[in-house]
């Protein structure tokens, strides 16, 4: 990834997925999540990918995310493929690119949200000084200030899912993956985490790359990426809602 | 990269205490077992060869006949006469005293206080060979000696059962059977012997007064023999044994009729016995050290399970492998040190309070110490790197969906 040079960053897209198919089992229990995906992504958009279950929608966020890798087919992460990569070093680009934010949150329970949002950076070699340094202004980001030393279950839903962005933003990624980010979230608290997203990236400059069923939700991204049945139906720029 | 896990390994420790105490206990209790067993052991070895050498170090007992204790077949062989102690005095190089002893069962009377002890005849090298000092009054004289007067020194339990424990004992005289003696020194207490009788019971006089008043022969029950400190008795063991078979005729063909018998043996035979004990008992207790590893790796592997979402979350985030592996394994190992130094603590504890009830002394080994907490670690490790690999090897989209 440091071999890039200015140049090529420039006319490389962000990321690149090219004919990735997925197929899950073998024999006749074989299934083909994703049948032939093609699409691009520049940096500084905020995507929303949507279609219903079983879609294969879920598998695209895992290839995204470096989680998993394409039976066939090619993703290339600022020109790199990442299906040649080996597991650590998926896991350093997640490290250093990526930002996760889940349904369920996924906050490490009787842990303070401090130290949850500093956990990534403890992967990183960080001093606690600095650590304790980030992770404030993280939680300061996501409107959280005052609840640093609250562990989760003193949180309300949306305080959780915002420590969980916050987590995701300590690291400065490039890109912040958000799977259903408001599944399990009432339409208040799950307005506020979509105005939080959005403002992200408009301020920060973050590519946010979103799954969601509900179309709400899908208004306030500029990008919609539709699937059916492990292919893209529909991709197209809309104006976001707010 | 080790500070970090071992961080995380801390913070996971503190987030799940109970737990944790529960998984160390195992080893608190193994550590502990071994390093008392073996400190109290160690006590009780040190104790038994301070009470052998309080019988005098440098030790030789040469005695007639070939078999010891009760029921000994002696009338075959012939006793040693005063000669044969002399002849050892003059002929063995690296000897420091030679003390011949005769020994009879007498009554003591003094008022109306009687008593049944034991007197031995012997001179005064007997004082060395016996390690014994005087508290009060004097050896015997030459002339004492070469005449056979009736003086005796006296141990302490004859002096306070006869004469009171205030009384000035030197110059009061006891009666044994048909004459009596005066006390000329009272010995200094030395207390149970190692097979239970009361070394302070005895009387002790010029062996010729002995032989001539209470035996009524020249014989000499055993004689006595301090070799120099530095001197290996083995080699004055040999001297002595050749020097005895000519004086007594023997032929190459046949066995000694006396036996030589060496205070560093009793003590190598009675210390290595108690050394056998502590050995077992440490190996017993090893067990349940083992048994504690095996229940960290229990534990480490139903925390691995429960925490199988947090190992997802850690490895989107961006966690290596190894990084997962040796979260785990630290946290493994630092539980197990943990329990190691609780159980060292502990272990001090009950030996220091085991020693005082059991009156051996308290002898710490430090290497007994440095092998249990380095066998805990091993044992953290060895027990912890299953389940660690086992949580690195986690596919990390299964792990997040883990419920």
């Amino acid at each position: 990834m440091s071999s890039d040079n200015a140049a090529s960053v420039a006319d490389v897209p962000l990321i690149e997925f090219r004919d990735v198919e997925k197929t899950y089992g073998k024999g006749t229990s074989e299934f083909k999540a994703l049948k032939g995906v093609n699409f691009q992504i520049n940096e500084g958009e905020f995507v929303a990918i949507m279609g219903p279950s079983g879609s294969g929608k879920s598998t695209v966020m895992n290839a995204l995310g470096c989680l998993d890798t394409p039976t066939a087919g090619s993703y290339l992460f600022q020109g790199i493929r990442v299906e040649s990569l080996s597991r650590d070093q998926r896991a350093l680009l997640r490290r250093n690119y990526l930002g996760f934010v889940f349904q369920g949150f996924n906050l490490l329970a009787r842990t303070s949200a401090l130290e949850n949002v500093e956990l990534p950076l403890l992967y990183r070699g960080m001093n606690r000084h600095e650590r304790h340094a980030a992770a404030r202004k993280s939680l300061a980001l996501v409107g959280l200030e005052g609840w640093e030393n609250h562990a989760p279950g003193e949180l309300s839903g949306g305080q959780q899912q915002r420590v969980a962005i916050a987590r995701a933003l300590v690291t400065s990624p490039k890109v912040l993956l958000a799977d259903e980010p408001t599944g399990n979230l009432d339409t208040a608290r799950s307005k506020e985490i979509m105005e939080l997203l959005s403002q992200l990236n408009s301020d920060l400059g973050i590519t946010v790359l979103m799954v969601t069923h509900e179309a709400e939700m899908a208004a306030y991204a500029n990008r919609l990426i539709h699937f059916v049945d492990g292919k893209v139906e529909q991709d197209f720029y809309q104006e976001p809602t707010s | 990269m080790i500070l970090n896990a071992f961080l995380l390994a801390v913070r996971e420790i503190r987030r799940n205490l109970m737990r944790s105490i529960l998984t160390m206990l195992g080893i608190i209790i193994g550590v502990a077992a071994v390093i008392t067993m073996v400190t109290l052991g160690n006590g009780a070895t040190a104790q038994v060869a301070a009470e052998i050498s309080s019988l005098g170090s440098n030790l030789l007992m040469v005695r007639p006949g070939q078999r010891m204790g009760p029921g000994r077949d002696s009338s075959g062989a012939k006793s040693f006469k005063i000669e044969d102690a002399d002849a050892i005095s003059k002929e063995i190089a690296s000897i420091v005293a030679v003390a011949p002893t005769a020994s009879a069962s007498v009554t003591a009377v003094y008022g109306n206080e009687n008593w049944s002890t034991t007197v031995v005849g012997s001179n005064n090298d007997y004082f060395i060979t016996g390690n014994w000092e005087l508290a009060e009054g004097r050896k015997f004289t030459a002339a004492e000696l070469k005449a056979g007067k009736t003086s005796c020194v006296i141990g302490n339990t004859v002096a306070k059962e006869l004469l009171g424990s205030n009384e000035d004992v030197l110059g009061k005289k006891l009666r044994l059977g048909s004459f009596s003696c005066q006390v000329i020194g009272l010995l200094q207490p030395k207390g149970q012997s190692m097979m239970g009788n009361d070394q302070d019971d005895t009387i002790i006089m010029p062996i010729k007064t002995v032989q001539r008043r209470l035996t009524g022969n020249q014989d000499i029950r055993m004689i006595r023999i301090s070799v120099k400190p530095d001197i290996n008795t083995d080699v004055v063991n040999r001297a002595i044994t050749l020097l005895l078979r000519d004086r007594r005729h023997l032929s190459d063909n046949e066995k000694n009729d006396f036996m030589v018998m060496d205070t560093r043996e009793i003590t190598n035979t009675l210390t290595g016995t108690t050394r056998v004990m502590t050995m077992l008992l440490g190996a017993v207790a090893a067990v349940s050290l083992i048994v504690g590893g095996i229940g960290i790796m229990n534990i480490m592997l139903v925390s691995v399970t429960e925490r199988t979402r947090e190992i997802g979350i850690r490895m989107a985030i961006g966690a290596l492998e190894k990084e997962v592996l040796l979260q785990f394994l630290v946290e493994a190992v630092v539980l197990s040190s943990l329990g190691g130094l609780i159980g060292i603590i502990l272990a001090l504890i009950a030996s220091s309070v085991g020693s005082i009830l059991m009156g051996v002394p308290f002898t710490l080994n430090y290497g007994i110490i440095t092998l249990a907490f380095v066998f805990s670690a091993i044992v953290g490790v060895v027990f912890g790197y299953f389940p660690a690999r086992n949580a690195a090897r986690l596919n990390p989209i299964d792990a997040l969906r883990h419920e």
